[in-house]
């Protein structure tokens, strides 16, 4: 992609800042340097991949702000009250380790609302304030719901142990179809598991003959994960029909309404999900409520399912058709979980978006040429 | 203009190196004092032979300082962002192999494989408050191989030496190292993963892809290639 000229990136951030400031929102601007420590416990080796890490004698690691939804989260929950929403403007830093035509320094303007008296109405606010921000491009919307994924697991025959490892995994579909063939019984256990198990129930003691337990994990955390696998491999097998609902959720591609209907077909099967169809519906009149044409809104359920792992509701985005080149130009989605972690506890519902003002730019350019 | 070859410049490997290409009919040599790294080619004109830490030539074919360059497939993979890009596999040597392996303590008698080990590092981060330690220096192509096999809950730090000692001192819970016979490993108390072999590594001849090639270097290269037998690539 060809940059352009950082002046013009910087006026259209600080205009469309300047749009969602006249809506109301709180103007704020996070410390490029962030302490590394916060970001690599929330988002793991990923982000030390992508981010960059630098060390000061007196603050430790340091990262160039990677996004700015952290430092946002963290100010709010030191000082902010609730509701709020604020808007910003500044560059991110990511490494591209396998493009180099990809920039590694560019312009965000974000919009995010900390409001849990109606959450589908601030999901339905922040989408419809990005949209119109990129009214005048030609751009199509995505949308998704990772909360319609996590009540259909809820709701899958399942011990808790198995719940929790396919909670865990919705963001690494690879592992999590892994994970559903096994407790399916559609792949085998593998031999060492099955040679452990027959070992337990012959009275025979796996660690009898382990050697030396080195490390911080004890022989207590151990023993622990030995009696949850011998109460695993007592666990009947998932059944074909219950996956098959998964996969038919999961695969679901329609528009709003048609998701939706299809949606409320399968929780009468699974009732676990019904809520989570509730609050879709919900969304769909909010955003109707906003003028968003909902008819013709793209629905996917497992849209945003391989990005950073920290949304877990509502998600959308906003790219250009014909421009594969090109980045999404806005993206965003709702993140409850990770204020609850950043919040030692506390948790407030939140959603937000960001836009990249560059790419708005290069499809406003193409515009104007075409 | 000569064609800049380059190779280890002490140890075994050097050793192998001149054997590799002296079984091929290329005399390669040490020239001047034992202290000097000068060397030269017999038995082909226009190489120029370089002698170089192994470690830095993944950087000098990538820079395109040199044209060929021998030493570890791991080497090049660590140190070379989309290292395929950036140079081409002329030929597998057959020696210096060495694989890079995530080993965890033996007595994790619940361990086996990757999966196991993902699973307890859920297990390990909510009974310790922080992810589990994976000690290495090999940290792009351990990054990307738990990446892509669905790793969650654990966190790299970095080890340049000693990196079997690290889980007894607790300075971490697992490693990721380069092992030839997991001797060791075993002396440290530790086991391989099924799974867990991230890459099986081997001195290899490597070709720049970066390095500006001159018709009379081209010219060179076809002649070494008709020599070594490898494919011109």
């Amino acid at each position: 992609m060809n940059r352009l000229p950082k002046p013009a990136v910087r006026a259209e951030a600080l205009r469309l800042r300047d749009v969602f400031e006249a809506a109301g929102a709180t103007p704020v601007d996070p410390a490029i340097l962030q302490p590394a420590a916060t970001l690599l416990d929330l988002y793991g080796e990923d982000i030390r991949a992508r981010a960059y890490v630098t060390g000061d004698p007196l603050r430790g690691e340091q990262m160039l702000r990677p996004d700015f939804t952290v430092p946002v989260v963290q100010a709010h929950m030191a000082n902010g009250a609730d509701p709020a929403r604020y808007t910003y403007a500044g560059e991110v830093f990511r490494k591209q380790e396998d493009d180099a035509t990809r920039p590694n320094e560019y312009f965000q303007v974000g919009l995010e609302i900390f409001d849990g008296s109606d959450p589908e109405a601030a999901d339905a606010a922040v989408f419809a304030a990005i949209a119109s921000a990129l009214s005048d491009l030609p751009v199509r919307p995505a949308t998704g719901d990772i909360g319609i994924t996590r009540a259909t697991v809820a709701g899958l025959r399942l011990s808790d142990d198995r719940r929790a490892a396919l909670m865990r995994h919705l963001w690494r579909p690879r592992r999590f179809r892994a994970l559903i063939d096994q407790f399916a019984g559609r792949r085998p256990a593998p031999a060492h598991r099955a040679s452990l198990i027959r070992d337990m129930k012959a009275g025979r003691d796996p660690m009898a003959k382990a050697g030396p337990v080195i490390g911080l994990r004890s022989e207590a955390e151990i023993r622990a994960r030995l009696d949850r696998l011998a109460r695993d491999a007592d666990q009947p097998v998932l059944p074909a029909a219950q996956v098959d609902l998964l996969d038919q959720v999961t695969g679901l591609r329609d528009t709003c309404p048609a998701a939706l209907e299809r949606l409320r077909d399968i929780a009468v099967d699974l009732p676990s999900l019904s809520p989570a169809v509730a609050r879709l519906a919900r969304r769909l009149d909010a955003l109707d409520a906003h003028g968003v044409a909902v008819d013709a809104l793209p629905f996917e359920a497992s849209f945003g399912r391989t990005t950073l792992e920290y949304y877990d509701g509502f998600v959308f985005g906003f790219s250009a058709p014909g421009r594969p080149d090109l980045p999404p130009v806005a993206t965003g989605g709702r993140y409850d979980a990770l204020t609850r972690v950043l919040g030692g506890g506390r948790s407030i519902p939140a959603v937000g978006g960001i836009i990249r003002p560059e790419i708005a730019l290069v499809l406003r350019g193409q515009e104007a040429a075409a | 203009m000569t064609l800049k070859l380059g190779v280890p410049s002490k140890g075994r490997l050097m050793d192998k190196t001149f054997d590799w290409f002296g079984a091929r009919g290329l005399t390669l040599s040490r020239t001047g004092s034992d202290r000097e790294y000068a060397g030269a080619v017999d038995g082909i004109d226009g190489i120029d032979l370089v002698l170089l830490s192994a470690s830095e030539i993944p950087r000098e074919l990538a820079a395109g300082r040199i044209h060929l360059g021998v030493t570890g497939s791991d080497l090049v993979r660590e140190t070379l962002a989309s290292w395929d890009d950036q140079v081409r596999e002329m030929d597998l040597m057959g020696f210096g192999h060495a694989d890079l392996v995530i080993a965890v303590p033996s007595a994790w008698v619940d361990v086996d494989c990757v999966a196991d080990l993902d699973s307890v590092a859920a297990a390990f981060r909510a009974a310790h408050g922080f992810r589990l330690r994976i000690a290495t220096k090999y940290h792009r192509l351990v990054r990307d191989f738990l990446k892509r096999e669905g790793v969650a809950d654990y966190q790299l730090v970095d080890s340049q030496g000693a990196t079997e000692g690290t889980v007894k001192n607790e300075t971490a819970e697992a490693i990721a190292d380069i092992t030839s016979t997991g001797e060791t490993l075993r002396a440290n108390h530790l086991k391989v993963l099924s799974d867990g072999v991230i890459h099986r590594s081997q001195a290899t001849l490597f070709k720049s892809r970066r390095a500006p090639w001159t018709d009379a270097q081209r010219a060179t290269l076809m002649a070494l290639s008709d020599m070594l037998g490898t494919v011109q690539a």
